[in-house]
């Protein structure tokens, strides 16, 4: 545990001393005050932040958290000749890369919010719905990206198209899957195989749940009104809260156990 | 101080190590050497625990590694490419591994001395050459006093100045009795460094040694004869 | 007071004429007398003065004025059939008790100003009201307020009456046990003007009415629609804002409607819009503001309905427009930060769209006309998607969804090739 804080705290600094992560969190400050400025109230900048975020976290999250695992190849040999634990050097490189990411997306949205005066009365509960399913995106896909990376450790070409790949899939490709599926089962009540389908993909599933938030269920008529009970209600949180964790722990389990295994 | 028994070790089909025995005695030096792809580093990797084995054991200090790692307190790594995180400066990256291993950085001072490293320590490793990396990996390896030295290719990339004071520490460490596993291509280093020797060929051990019953065996007048000589009885 | 000599009447100097008028008395009380009498009501009794309205009532003829003073009348059924005025004293509640109508006219041009009207029964066989006209000509409600009646104002078969200024709160929490606030049936030449009504089943309520205005009224959080409309042409509503109500307002089966400068905002729910018109003929939707509501503007089988500047600022669709609408003309409208602009449910379109601003529109302007040089498409694919399947609505704000939009926008394979509007403002109309 230890030894895991002292490389999150090392990777942390070299990381915030690169350009990366400093231009990631400047690129949300830059997008969330721009929004502020023109797009007019709280509750339109946080939607329109949400459809950015929705499509730049997992996509950044997927490369960065492959890129970082094939750029510090010699500084994870370097580590493993000395006396630590894989399992300490793992979490400590997934801390420590998640971290700053999280931290540089949160500080990005969360100051203009401030400045220009965003978290009082209504808009706070959205806001902090927005922040953490940005959060929790991030976490997710770096943890993908952990598993796609140390599952091409030797090929970065595959393991970079892979990640593109998943990336495409979960924000494009498994929404046309769904509307397929609505297309060609239109006869049928579908409200629940596509809201099972939904809760599925992380992406969607954040999607969701912030629209529905801001109020947009009364758009969505017979079909929000579900979705809308089923989230509002504990079994419908669990079970997405649930599906999340499922996205974040598996992907980093894999990653983990190939870590542990794999030689370097 | 190191035992390997019947280690065998494949990458995607290709056996890089074949049923390999032998033990890297206490306090002194001993040299791998064999030509490119004959297995050496992936050996050093092995006892490292950073490659694992196919088959076979491998026992430091007379406990098997099996997964552990309390063991590399004992050891010292020089890798043969010595590359850093970019934006770290030395000073941090010696202060990290210290903070990391949590052993007593003995020698830090006298290492970055004789190295010369004084002027690099607030340098970013990035503007850092290969000659100044390469001390730098020596000075972490050596600098906790550690039992076991493995070093992999350490000279290459050294001024001829730096090398010969490399060499020199060497020895004050063989002589003060810790043991030393060295790889190199150049012959005559090993020959001047080290005692015991093992060739490596094909993944198969072709000699394990004394530096000194090869080369009265042979006969040849130097190392490099003596280790081509076995290469053509080989074929 | 009744039976008090004709003479106490006259003033002063007239009292020498008083022979003259004897001659003339026969006259006199023959025809409607000239001079009103005043009865007052007074709970709280006192000399010449009437313990209950329905006394009062009794002892009314035309042209008399009925004074109610300040108190709690638990009265119901109170039969209007004189031409009167009643009027009350601020604090006057004249209180039903859920017994049935509490004031009925029968009467033409009766005044009701300044009363309070409370608690009608609430029935599912009988529309009773708070206050009934039936089959008169003239009046005025005016002043009063209405609470916790079933029915607020209800106006059967009548004509030439007004109804300015008054207030009505219904209580009910249910659909079926709320009655509509102003409810006008077989009714012709009405005014209603600037009414409050909240929370009734329908605010105002118009069937087969003719030639009547509606103006300047506010309608809020009225369970089913702000306005109700059916049969009723050549009536017009205008300045009226309707805000929260259960579905909006809706204008069916009419010719010659004229809706201006009205305000509908917020109604907002899974099956509320701003204005539903349906079978809508010949009628003029003008300046009129339609804000954040779930559907902007419907019309369904509607005809020769001219749609122009009006204001469509966040609504989840603008505009629904089925395809059973024909010849409708949207022109100059400002279509701002809407989630769809237009939907329709067919490939066909026989409407118009033209120079309208849209806030979606990204083409250019070369000759610098003010003009876009590209045409709009308002339907997007997306909004085709869902209005076949509704389910789809859950892609919203997909990246597919904008890919699947962009590619159809290029080449329109499923959205109405000719639903366009081939001249679309670069700038906010004014």
């Amino acid at each position: 545990m230890r030894t895991t804080l002292r490389i999150l705290q090392y990777e942390w600094k070299d990381l915030l001393r690169g350009k990366w992560v400093a231009g990631y969190g400047i690129f949300f400050l830059v997008l969330t005050d721009l929004l502020l400025r023109f797009a007019g109230s709280g509750a339109n900048v946080l939607i329109s932040l949400t459809n950015v975020m929705l499509l730049f976290i997992p996509l950044a999250a997927l490369i960065y958290g492959v890129l970082y695992l094939y750029q510090s190849r010699e500084f994870v040999e370097l580590l493993l000749a000395q006396p630590i634990s894989r399992n300490s050097l793992y979490w400590g490189i997934y801390g420590g890369l998640s971290v700053p990411l999280t931290g540089a997306f949160l500080v990005g949205v969360a100051l203009p919010l401030t400045w220009h005066g965003v978290w009082t009365s209504e808009a706070l509960a959205s806001a902090l719905l927005v922040l953490g399913m940005g959060s929790l995106l991030t976490l997710l896909f770096i943890g993908l990206g952990f598993w796609l990376g140390f599952a091409f450790y030797e090929d970065r070409i595959k393991g970079f198209g892979f990640a593109l790949i998943a990336w495409l899939v979960m924000a494009v490709l498994y929404d046309a899957l769904v509307l397929l599926v609505i297309y060609v089962f239109g006869d049928y009540p579908l409200e629940k195989p596509v809201l099972a389908m939904s809760v599925l993909n992380p992406i969607d599933l954040a999607r969701i749940v912030i629209l529905l938030k801001f109020d947009i269920s009364a758009l969505m008529g017979y079909t929000g009104a579900v979705f809308s009970r089923f989230f509002g209600s504990a079994w419908g949180m669990v079970a997405a809260l649930f599906c999340m964790g499922l996205w974040w722990s598996i992907p980093l389990w894999r990653g983990q156990r190939i870590f542990t295994k794999r030689d370097f | 101080m190191i035992r390997i028994e019947n280690i065998s070790k494949s990458f995607d089909r290709l056996e890089v190590l074949k049923r390999i025995s032998l033990q890297i005695p206490r306090g002194q030096a001993t040299g791998i050497v064999g030509p490119n792809g004959s297995g050496k580093t992936t050996l050093i990797k092995m006892i490292l625990g950073l490659v694992k084995p196919d088959e076979g054991t491998i026992q430091v200090a007379d406990k098997e590694l099996n997964g552990h790692f309390e063991y590399r307190h004992l050891i010292g790594y020089m890798p043969q490419i010595a590359r850093y995180p970019e934006n770290m400066k030395v000073r941090e990256l010696i202060d990290f591994i210290k903070e990391v291993r949590n052993d007593e950085a003995v020698f830090e001072q006298e290492l970055i001395e004789e190295f010369e490293l004084t002027r690099e320590l607030n340098k970013p490793l990035r503007n850092l050459s290969g000659g100044y990396r390469q001390k730098v990996g020596a000075c972490i390896a050596m600098m906790f006093d550690p039992l076991i030295l493995i070093l992999d290719e350490p000279t290459a990339g050294l001024d001829p100045q730096s090398s010969q004071r490399f060499k020199r520490r060497l020895e004050h460490e063989k002589d003060k009795g810790k043991t030393i596993l060295l790889t190199s291509h150049i012959m005559s280093e090993i020959e001047e460094l080290t005692d015991h020797l093992v060739f490596l060929l094909e993944g198969k051990i072709r000699y394990d040694g004394s530096m000194n019953d090869l080369m009265q065996d042979t006969r040849e007048p130097h190392l490099e004869a003596a280790v081509a000589r076995m290469m053509e009885e080989n074929l | 007071m009744r039976n008090a000599s004709l003479e106490a009447f006259l003033p002063q100097w007239l009292r020498p004429c008083y022979i003259v008028m004897i001659c003339l008395a026969p006259l006199i009380l023959w025809s409607p007398r000239l001079v009103a009498d005043q009865l007052i009501v007074d709970k709280a009794g006192g000399s010449d003065t009437y313990a209950t309205i329905k006394e009062a009532l009794q002892q009314a003829t035309d042209g008399d004025h009925l004074f109610i003073r300040s108190g709690h009348y638990l009265e119901h059924n109170l039969q209007v059939n004189k031409s009167i005025v009643i009027e009350g004293e601020d604090g006057a509640i004249v209180d039903g008790d859920h017994q049935g109508y509490v004031m009925v006219v029968h009467a033409d041009s009766v005044t009701i100003n300044n009363l309070e009207i409370h608690n009608s029964k609430v029935s599912y066989v009988e529309d009773y009201a708070g206050l009934l006209f039936e089959e008169v000509k003239g009046g005025k409600v005016t002043n009063s307020r209405f609470k916790g009646n079933f029915f607020g104002i209800y106006l059967a078969k009548s004509e030439g009456v007004t109804i300015a200024n008054n207030e009505l709160h219904s209580k009910f929490k249910r659909e079926s046990g709320a009655g509509n606030g102003i409810h006008l049936w077989y009714c012709k030449d009405i005014h209603v003007h600037n009414n409050r009504v909240f929370g009734h089943r329908d605010g105002i309520y118009f069937e087969f009415v003719e030639s009547s205005l509606i103006t300047e009224n506010y309608s809020e959080n009225n369970m089913r629609y702000g306005l109700h409309f059916m049969f009723s042409d050549s009536c017009a509503y205008r300045n009226n804002t309707f805000r929260d109500n259960g579905a909006g307002v809706a204008v069916m089966y009419t010719q010659h409607v004229v809706m201006e400068d009205n305000t509908f905002i917020h109604n907002w729910g899974t099956a509320s819009y701003g204005l539903l018109l349906k079978e809508i003929k010949y009628s003029k939707v003008r300046n009129n503001r339609f804000e954040q509501n779930t559907i902007g503007l419907y019309t369904e089988a509607s005809t020769d309905v001219e749609i122009t500047h009006n204001e469509f600022v966040e609504n989840g669709w603008a505009a629904k427009v089925q395809a059973n609408s024909v010849d409708n003309n949207f022109k100059e409208n400002n279509f701002i930060g809407n989630t769809f602009d237009v939907a329709t449910n067919s490939r066909q379109n026989y409407n118009q769209f033209d120079g309208n601003y849209w806030s979606h529109y990204n083409g250019y302007d070369l000759d610098q006309d003010g003009v876009g040089d590209v045409p709009y498409r308002p339907v997007t694919l997306f909004s085709y998607l869902v209005q076949r399947h509704s389910v789809a609505i859950i892609l919203l704000r997909s990246m597919l969804v904008d890919l699947l939009n962009a590619a159809e926008r290029v080449m329109p394979v499923l959205t109405p090739e000719t639903l366009v509007d081939s001249k679309p403002k670069m700038k906010q109309i004014k």
